[in-house]
């Protein structure tokens, strides 16, 4: 691990503990659930940024993985969705009624 | 009622996505409605490609062109068979202008996964990738939240 931190890049904010690195990564892990509030996403990318700058190459990959891992989860929520809407219009006959009604409340 | 639970603000991307859904799966059903109404397992099948199809289609049409991930969903729908051509085309230059510089091996593969997920990211440099991968997890996450409330309407 200390052979890797050496070859890594010497920027000039480069010199942060492993500690602050770890929790950084831990906040940005908990922050990637937290998405729906509206305020977190600018702060989602300032952080990557941030990681990308100083990091050592351990913990950008695993930024990196957590997020292919949470796109790929959604990715799987959306489809079961569609699962349950597809099944969900096949069998209500009124759908187009109720779907005027919820525009109606949308305009 | 479940609609209250979606809290619409006029000009918002979670309305502008709702109202194109909503009108897709209107038009989605009154189609299924005029053809025939077996449902076999071949039916299904397609219903639920068409509604996947449906809600990438608002969700890049609600956000415009603003954003890379859009403007590639919304081309990639659009050319439906001739995008697996170009996406192999830009992915192979894109990976041997990436291949003359320096870059950590292992950044290199998590990137190539990243850039597989996000649409359009085969072609971005990483600074940006990151930025568009942000709004596009902001984005997927709304539509998910849309739909689950839209499936949760219809069930009850």
């Amino acid at each position: 691990m200390s052979s890797r931190r050496s070859r890594s890049r010497q920027s000039g904010a480069s010199r942060i503990t492993d500690d602050q690195i770890n929790d950084l990564v831990s906040k940005l892990q908990q922050l990637l659930p937290e998405l729906r509030n509206r305020q977190s996403d600018k702060v989602f990318i300032f952080m990557l940024s941030t990681i990308y700058l100083t990091t050592v190459e351990v913990s950008a990959s695993k930024v990196l993985q957590e997020t292919c891992n949470y796109i790929r989860s959604l990715h799987r929520e959306v489809d079961d969705l569609s699962d349950r809407l597809s099944e969900l219009l096949a069998t209500t006959d009124t759908s187009s009624a109720q779907a005027a009604i919820i525009r109606s409340l949308l305009m | 009622m479940a609609v209250h639970r979606l809290s619409l603000n006029p000009s918002s991307y979670k309305t502008r996505f709702t109202q194109r859904f909503l009108r897709a799966l209107m038009k989605i059903n009154k189609n299924k409605n005029r053809s025939s109404t077996s449902s076999s397992f071949q039916e299904i099948r397609r219903g639920r490609r068409r509604i996947k199809i449906a809600a990438d289609g608002s969700m890049a049409s609600a956000v415009g062109s603003k954003r890379a991930w859009s403007r590639a969903m919304l081309y990639k729908l659009r050319t439906r068979t001739r995008h697996q051509a170009w996406v192999r085309k830009i992915s192979t230059a894109a990976k041997r202008k990436r291949d003359v510089g320096n870059k950590p091996e292992e950044e290199l593969s998590r990137t190539d996964d990243l850039r597989r997920l996000v649409p359009g990211g085969e072609a971005m440099d990483f600074c940006s990738l990151l930025e568009e991968t942000a709004h596009y997890i902001k984005c997927l996450t709304t539509q998910a939240h849309v739909m689950q409330s839209i499936a949760d309407f219809y069930s009850t």
